[in-house]
């Protein structure tokens, strides 16, 4: 699965790059669906200091759109930031935020 | 090879072409129609129409053609699609046979040959017995025809052997042997592409007649066969819009098939084609998307119909396929100009392919147990050696009912399959088809997928047993996943290669591997980090090392072997090991303990090892090797005797080293690289056989084991340099700067020297216009360089101190930097050792050059009023203002006069009222000071400071009138006053001179006057006046006027005359002595 992610990454910095060619700083976080494959569904979000988020969804779930999976990217990234904000958080150690684990815990059990 | 079974045939993956056979052309001995043959056959490009040509005898033998079915009633159809159609149609039943015959309109034995031709058509008839197939003649004839209608002959004849034929009159036609065979054959074949293009129509128009007939129930696989064949001849004819059209039906009819494990591998076989000529044409027609669009719509329908679950690795095996035909159509259309993209390319098929194969193994594995026998007979032989349709059974072909014929037979059958599904290479086909996706991948700038895929290569050379390419290629991308620090991918990696090591028995690599994975990068658990320490430390003292997990049992005996060879060998056992590259477990950073430092005093580094291994490691040897080679004996920490120095688990330990650096490296810089000898791991008093050397390059800046550079300067000089002068500098005086030099130094400080001038590297016209030299008595001049060096100043002493004075002579004004640079040696200790340091030390100063005074020059009159213009022959006056513009009072010595010469003739002395007398002239000329500053000693040199004198326009007067007049006079007391006027003219000059009366004055004399003057002479006039009043009087006008030269008159000869003058009062005593003489 990491390898999975890693190789997503591809399709990011591509996708980085382009895009930051052509508008500098108004880019759009969200980077839609990164690639399709036989049984899941990547999809990317990068935050203007090249955090980068990637949601991997299975391919049959259908309820989920791509509005949908903009807004989850939304909440990750505020809780992200909530967590980059803790001054005891050392950025670069693995996350131990309750809340943040709480979160995105939370969009595992309501995406089923 | 068994994965043939799933390849394409040929006939589908080709692009169907109308199939025109030729016969009665004889190839072999005839060069005529060898000729003909080969025009036809050459040069097939796109240009010209799509048919595929074949030379048949003139009695071949066609397929023979079933005779039409009038009813399906009662008809049962046995497949969908029979194997030999597509091969039929394309290189079997022609759509044409064309019969090729040597006649020409004036055959001396026309009637004969008629008849021959006639009978070869009809033979060829025969052969095509119930086809549709067209037959055209084609008479080869030696001469050039004439225009048609013109040879009457050949129109009758033509039309004799048409009846004789059974010809239509568009089915013969006339091949002239001539110079222009290539076009008449290309108009031939035009000609007969027409033919095909009817053959295909109509063979169209037949099967769709079927339909009629058919019923949905039993003869729904005819639905499919019939679309099918209807696309195919539609493509013959190459209509490829209405093929696509066919062939869309036929899918969708394929999947309306009631499907069971019986037919499952027929319908998905059919299915499979379809989708294949689907996509083949979508991609054709340059619609990509919508040949994407089908394939995914395929994969969906499909993916679940696995078929019998005992030969699930069929379904995997198929869908593999799929994929990767489908990858390979993608890529074919890449190659003719669609571009794709990174998220859409052939790469994502072909690893979904090598995904399915991977599947296929895992499901052969499971499923195809060893041992069993295979049974006899044979159940996949058939009859005819092949299969009748395609994707059907051998042992049961033409069954379409839902339960198998024969229970048992179908068991065998299963069973043969799974023996030979055991003998496919699979790891073979996943590495090819990994390797067309990391291709692609490549492509289409996916360096991570890339890795991914060469990981996954890696993997199934291990499971094929090939250590070696599955290291090489492990190993290559090993380190992207470092640098990128996935550590987790990286542990699974060294994982699989460790394996791979130790199946190889390489020590080398299984020792780098070890060491890796005990590290910090390793994500691996405790207790697999104590068993890979505990296999290290074996094969370190030279043991056999324990399996690895996971490596089959046949594999790991084999290994063992291999191992033992190797440790009863112990030949070199001394490894290095570049460490890199890797993230080895124990890790070393140096550091010096300041980025510089002095040559005098000792170098610092320090060295820390921390090792991550679960256990204490030992090590007898820790050496660090410098750029220069001379210092690594001072930074070498070796254990003595039996004892070694060992490094806790996740404790930092440090060694100091320090040590000097010579003098010769002052300025250069030293690179560290670090090397250490491990010996025996875990408990020191192992012998270790192995002597590991872990070492780093310096030109790989690694994070864990790094080079570092550490820069020698030169010792801090002990030395004061001060500098005295009186800026600012006066333009080409000789500026004197005091330099003191006073050592601080302990000892004596030999060999002093100064530099001193101009600070290079400033702007180029400065060192011109700069001179510096030590001697200070005279002025020097332009050979003087602008920068001194290396003056030599002797030894010096503790606390003594020097002074010189360093003259410069600045040319231009202007700032300048001077350097003054003071250079010595000095022996020194350092720790015990003698070395000899230079020390220099360098002031700067920044010094300003102005102009000590400014000249202005103007000329006036004897009477002191400006002149604009100055009278030939005629005095005046030049005046030099001098006004100082250096803050230090100066002393002008003297100043003197350079003319030009050849106007002046007459000077006037006067006092300036500056500080100069001053002499002058006419014309121009130049005006030189000497001075010096006034604070500067008596003997210092005289500066010489040249002016140019401004230019002065000159005019010439025809008379000049001057006057002899007392400096004064007195009231009522006689005075003369003698005018002179002379004629510069070449002229005799006529004067006429009036002498106006004056309150002030009486006078006697002349008063008026008419005389000549001869030229060059003078006339002198006497007055006596007699002033009445004192004060300043205004003299008596003269009024001189001269009738010869108008433009000369009283006004402008007046101002050459005294205008007034001073009349003192009588005096007492004079008064009375004045009225006792009157």
């Amino acid at each position: 699965m990491s390898a999975f992610l890693h190789t997503s990454l591809d399709v990011v910095e591509e996708k980085i790059s382009a895009v930051g060619k052509s508008l500098g700083d108004q880019r759009e976080l969200y980077l839609g669906l990164l690639y399709p494959t036989e049984d899941y569904k990547v999809y990317g979000y990068v935050t203007n200091s090249k955090v980068k988020f990637v949601i991997v969804v299975d391919s049959s779930n259908t309820s989920l759109r791509d509005n949908e999976i903009r807004s989850m990217f939304r909440k990750l990234h505020n809780s992200f930031t909530d967590v980059m904000c803790n001054p005891f958080h050392n950025p670069g150690d693995p996350i131990q935020s309750k809340a943040f684990d709480g979160i995105v815990s939370g969009m595992m059990v309501q995406t089923g | 090879m068994a994965g043939s079974q799933w390849e394409l045939p040929p006939e589908l993956c080709c692009r169907p072409m109308a199939f025109v056979a030729l016969t009665g052309l004889d190839v072999v001995y005839n060069a005529v129609h060898r000729a003909i043959w080969d025009a036809f056959c050459a040069n097939r490009r796109a240009d010209r129409v799509p048919i595929s040509f074949k030379v048949l005898p003139g009695d071949h033998e066609y397929p023979k053609c079933r005779t039409k079915r009038t009813s399906y009633e009662w008809y049962i159809p046995k497949g969908i699609l029979k194997t030999g159609w597509m091969n039929k149609h394309l290189n079997l039943v022609p759509a044409l046979v064309v019969l090729f015959y040597e006649l020409d309109w004036d055959d001396p034995q026309w009637k004969e040959k008629q008849s021959e031709c006639a009978t070869k058509v009809e033979i060829v008839r025969t052969s095509l017995q119930g086809r549709n197939t067209k037959v055209a003649v084609v008479l080869i004839q030696k001469k050039t025809p004439l225009p048609p209608g013109e040879d009457l002959v050949a129109s009758e004849r033509a039309a004799t052997l048409c009846n004789a034929c059974d010809l239509s009159g568009k089915s013969l036609f006339v091949l002239p042997h001539t110079d222009h065979l290539v076009g008449y054959i290309i108009r031939l074949e035009n000609a007969f592409y027409e033919h095909a293009q009817t053959y295909y129509y109509t063979e169209i128009r037949r099967v769709k007649s079927h339909k009629e007939f058919l019923n949905k129930t039993t003869h729904q696989l005819l639905f499919v066969r019939h679309q099918f064949k209807i696309a195919f001849f539609s493509e013959l004819k190459q209509d490829t819009q209405n093929a696509l059209k066919y062939y869309r039906t036929a899918y969708s009819l394929v999947h309306e098939l009631r499907a069971h494990e019986t037919n499952m591998l027929e319908i998905k076989t059919m299915a499979g084609f379809i989708n294949y000529k689907i996509c083949r044409l979508c991609f054709q027609h340059n619609t990509p998307l919508d040949a994407i669009a089908q394939f995914r719509k395929h994969i969906d329908l499909c993916k679940k119909k696995i078929g019998s679950a005992e030969l699930a690795f069929e379904h995997a095996a198929w869908m593999s396929k799929q994929f990767q035909s489908f990858g390979e159509l993608f890529d074919e259309a890449i190659k003719l100009g669609l571009t794709a993209i990174q998220t859409q390319n052939p790469g994502f098929y072909y690893q979904q392919a090598a995904c399915y194969s991977q599947d296929r193994k895992q499901q052969a594995q499971q499923l195809c147990q060893a041992g069993a026998t295979y049974p006899s007979p044979e159940p996949l032989d058939t009859q005819s050696g092949g299969l009748d349709f395609y994707g059907q059974r051998p042992w049961r072909q033409g069954h379409q009912s839902i339960d198998p014929p024969d229970a048992e037979k179908e068991k065998t059958g299963i069973l043969a399959l799974q023996i030979k599904e055991r003998d496919v290479p699979h790891s073979e086909l996943i590495i090819a088809l990994l390797s067309n996706a990391v291709a692609q991948f490549k492509k289409y700038k996916c360096p991570r997928m890339k890795s991914h895929l060469m990981v996954q290569m890696g993997e199934e050379y291990y499971h094929a047993k090939d250590y070696t390419k599955a290291l090489k290629l492990l190993d290559y991308v090993m380190c992207d996943y470092r640098t990128e620090r996935w550590w987790g991918l990286l542990t699974a990696i060294l994982t699989t290669a460790l394996r791979c090591a130790y199946l190889m028995a390489s020590v080398k690599d299984y020792i780098i591997y070890c060491m890796e994975l005990l590290g910090r990068a390793s994500t691996l658990k405790e207790e697999q980090k104590l068993r890979i320490e505990k296999n290290l430390i074996k094969v370190l003292t030279n043991e056999v090392p324990d399996a690895e997990p996971e490596c089959d049992s046949s594999s790991v005996s084999a290994a063992k072997s291999l191992w033992s060879d190797r440790m009863a060998l112990a030949g070199s056992n001394e490894l290095t090991i570049e460490v890199q590259d890797y993230i080895p477990f124990i890790q070393c950073k140096a550091k010096f303990q300041s980025p510089s430092f002095h040559v005098d005093q000792p170098i610092q580094l320090q060295v820390f090892l921390r090792a991550d291994c679960p256990h204490p490691v030992s090590f007898n040897k820790l050496s660090v090797s410098l750029s220069n080679q001379e210092y690594n004996q001072w930074c070498v920490v070796e254990s003595s005797g039996q004892e070694s120095m060992s490094l806790l688990p996740g404790k930092t330990k440090r060694f100091n080293f320090s040590f000097v650096a010579k003098t010769e490296d002052v300025g250069k810089k030293i690179e560290v690289r670090l090397l250490l000898t491990v010996a025996g791991l875990g408990q020191p008093d192992h012998a270790a056989q192995y002597h590991v050397r872990l070492c780093s390059d310096t030109t790989q800046s690694e994070c864990y084991w790094r080079s570092l550079f550490v820069q020698i300067i030169s010792r801090v000089p002990k030395i004061s340099v001060q500098l005295s002068h009186q800026p600012p500098a006066l333009n080409n005086e000789m500026y004197c700067i005091s330099v003191t030099i006073q050592s601080q130094e302990e000892g004596v400080a030999k060999d002093v020297k100064l530099t001193a001038g101009l600070k290079p590297g400033q702007d180029a016209n400065l060192g011109q216009t700069t001179h510096v030299t030590l001697d200070g008595s005279k002025v020097c001049d332009d050979t003087a360089p602008a920068l001194l060096p290396d003056v030599p100043l002797g030894d010096l002493k503790p606390g003594e101190k020097l002074e010189w004075c360093v003259y410069v002579k600045c040319v231009s004004t202007g700032p300048r930097v001077f350097l003054f640079h003071v250079a010595y040696s000095i022996d020194t200790t350092v720790e015990g050792r003698q070395i000899v340091c230079k020390c220099h030390k360098d002031e700067t100063v920044t010094i300003e050059t102005v102009v000590p005074f400014e000249v202005s020059v103007k000329f006036v009159s004897t009477k002191f009023e400006p002149l604009d213009r100055v009278a030939v022959d005629i005095p005046f006056l030049l005046m030099t203002d001098i006004l100082s513009s250096s803050p230090w009072p100066l002393l002008l010595a003297s100043s003197s006069l350079q003319l030009t010469g050849e106007s002046a003739s007459e000077c006037f002395c006067l006092r300036c009222p500056p500080l100069t007398n001053s002499n002058s002239t006419v014309a121009t000329g130049q005006y030189l000071i000497s001075w010096r500053r006034y604070s500067s000693s008596a003997d210092s040199p005289l500066i010489q400071t040249t002016v140019t004198l401004p230019h002065v326009i000159l005019e010439s007067v025809p008379l000049y009138i001057h006057a002899d007049v007392p400096s004064f006079g007195r009231v009522r007391e006689s005075l003369s006053v003698r005018y002179h006027i002379e004629n510069r003219t070449a002229l005799v000059q006529e004067v006429e001179m009036a002498v106006e009366p004056s309150d002030a004055f009486m006078f006697s004399g002349l008063k008026q006057v008419r005389l000549r003057i001869l030229p060059g002479s003078e006339q002198q006039m006497l007055y006596n006046y007699y002033p009445l009043m004192a004060g300043y009087q205004t003299l008596p006008q003269l009024n001189i006027s001269l009738p010869r030269c108008p433009t000369t008159n009283t006004h402008t000869l007046r101002r050459f005359l005294p205008q007034r003058i001073f009349v003192k009062p009588q005096g007492r005593q004079v008064d009375d002595a004045s009225i006792a003489a009157a």
